[in-house]
């Protein structure tokens, strides 16, 4: 680990972070100020909702989620929140490395009298922290929404808190599968179509997956992994599935760790 | 004990060729010069005791420590300048040479702003601003102020005017002077005979030759020009001529071998002009590569 490293990859993500942490607030101020008008008419909610096509329900993730109750409300809100930090986290990843060597500074850093691996480890940290942050604003905003637009329901914290604390290795995984990708590929011209495409990506596999009724896909993508409703009706995760996640961020980091610390740096052509 | 090494090196980048069996060695306070054309090899030479790449086989090795193992603890003992310089765009100059400095076991400071002057280097403008030369000024100052043993110089005066290459190797000169080892891998030949002691000469990833470079000069060739009226050309056509050139009576070509027998060549007929002299390096080199 350098402090020096860690320093300068956490000041260049230091705008990112404010960035995506605005915008989740937003978003969870928007939907959050719907709620009550949502709560008050729950009853006519759900009898308009047995109508749609079930398939339409599961690709929002509107399926079997009880609206009018606040945790049932979160879930729904958390599937956004969840997308915008698969991108941050993917973008994250996939940049890690693959920047230095898109804008050539590859050749300055790695000339420097450090190793790889503390390279390594000081830019996984700083995109860990900056994470971390975000996340830290992320449990502000939801514990402020859900107490401010509350109104007389209440909800139970501790599965709320059991839905927080997931978005960690969540998270974890869209870096560190991120990171892996962009070591397996020849040459990131742009960071951005990698991000989207995993974030967004691994999303419609979950949703696609819902309207096909077609569980295999379960096991691919993390928001299957992560998902709120399951957590909000069992009180827990879905141990199995979430273990295929840890399992796919141990696999990347080991494998990241591996290619990069065999890796050619390209010269400038 | 060398300071550089190089042993059976080779370089592949999958099936193509970087640098094929390449040995050589560069003692202390030596300025080595290494020369090729573009795609010879010289920069993967370069990358691999920097450890960028790694070798398909043979060893590097930098003060008698194999430069890939060693490379964290050996670099900070290296500077590096390459041809084309980058840097992260959106910081300052003073930053990001503080930044450089912040990876040494010492104190920068003061050599940083020695340099800074001395390249008459804006510290305060964004790296994003700055004209290829005087990117090229930051990549100068980066690759000098933490006053390393060693260094490594590729293709360095690209996009430096004239003044400032004229400084670059004043200050390239001085560093030598304090003990400094400089590796130079250059395609212009002028300055590789101004500066350096011994060569390297590269040719599609193999070394050729590694000679002194007066020796290099002295021994091997010399320019012959006869002008007289009448000339056969065909009269110099000895042993050991090459590159025999006809053109308005004057005749030109290059001698290896005793120069007596162009001296007697010369004796039998009337000439009215004749020059003999050693090629510049830059005709030797042409030699090597056709």
């Amino acid at each position: 680990m350098s402090t020096t490293i860690f320093k300068q990859e956490f000041g260049m993500h230091l705008r990112s972070v404010i960035t995506w942490s605005v915008a989740i607030v937003a978003i969870m101020l928007l939907y959050f100020s719907i709620y009550p008008s949502f709560a008050r008419d729950a009853e006519l909610l759900s009898k308009m909702m047995t109508r749609f096509p079930k398939e339409l329900l599961n690709a929002f993730g509107l399926s079997g989620v009880d609206l009018s109750t606040l945790l049932g409300y979160f879930s729904f809100v958390y599937l956004y929140v969840q997308i915008m930090l698969a991108i941050q986290a993917a973008n994250y990843g996939v940049g890690l490395v693959s920047i230095e060597e898109r804008e050539w500074t590859a050749d300055f850093l790695l000339t420097r009298p450090v190793a790889r691996h503390q390279i390594m480890t000081s830019k996984l940290s700083a995109a860990l922290t900056s994470m971390v942050i975000t996340q830290a604003v992320v449990w502000i905003s939801t514990f402020g929404c859900l107490i401010a637009f509350k109104g007389d329901k209440t909800f139970q914290a501790d599965i709320l808190i059991l839905l927080l604390l997931g978005l960690i290795v969540f998270q974890l995984f869209f870096l560190t599968v991120g990171l892996v990708i962009s070591l397996l590929v020849r040459r990131v011209r742009s960071v951005t179509p990698y991000a989207l495409a995993l974030g967004l990506g691994l999303y419609v596999l979950s949703a696609f997956g819902d309207m096909l009724g077609e569980s295999k896909f379960e096991l691919l993508t993390p928001f299957k992994h992560f998902n709120p409703h399951y957590v909000v009706q069992h009180g827990a995760y879905d141990l199995p599935l979430v273990m295929i996640s840890v399992a796919a961020i141990v696999i990347s980091v080991v494998a990241s760790y591996w290619l990069y610390l065999r890796r050619d740096i390209p010269a400038v052509a | 004990m060398s300071v550089i090494e190089a042993s059976h090196l080779t370089k592949y980048y999958g099936k193509a060729r970087g640098i094929l069996d390449v040995s050589f060695q560069v003692e202390e306070g030596e300025i080595f010069g290494f020369i090729g054309p573009n795609g010879a090899g010289k920069s993967t030479t370069i990358r691999l005791f920097l450890s960028l790449i790694y070798p398909t086989s043979g060893t590097a090795t930098i003060f008698g420590k194999d430069a890939i193992r060693y490379g964290p603890e050996l670099r900070q003992e290296i500077g590096y300048l390459p041809s084309d310089v980058f840097y992260y765009e959106r910081m300052k100059v003073i930053d990001l040479l503080n930044y450089s400095a912040s990876f040494y076991n010492r104190d920068c400071t003061r050599r940083l702003h020695e340099l800074a002057g001395l390249m008459e280097l804006d510290l305060h403008r964004r790296i994003e601003d700055l004209s290829y030369g005087n990117k090229k000024k930051v990549g100068i100052v980066q690759g000098l102020l933490h006053q390393p043993r060693l260094l490594f110089l590729d293709e360095p005066t690209a996009g430096l005017d004239p003044l400032m290459q004229r400084k670059f190797f004043q200050l390239i000169q001085q560093e030598n002077q304090r003990g400094v080892t400089v590796f130079f891998s250059s395609h212009i030949l002028s300055e590789v005979q101004r500066l350096c002691n011994r060569v390297g000469i590269i040719k599609e990833g193999r070394i050729i030759e590694i000679a002194d470079i007066h020796t290099l000069q002295q021994n091997n060739y010399k320019k012959v020009r006869v002008v007289a009226d009448g000339l056969d050309p065909a009269h110099f056509d000895l042993p050991g001529v090459t590159g025999l050139e006809h053109h308005n009576g004057v005749v030109r070509f290059f001698f290896k071998g005793d120069i007596n027998a162009v001296m007697r060549r010369i004796g039998e007929i009337t000439v009215s002009d004749v020059t003999i002299e050693e090629p510049t390096l830059e005709e030797i080199f042409m030699h090597y590569y056709e």
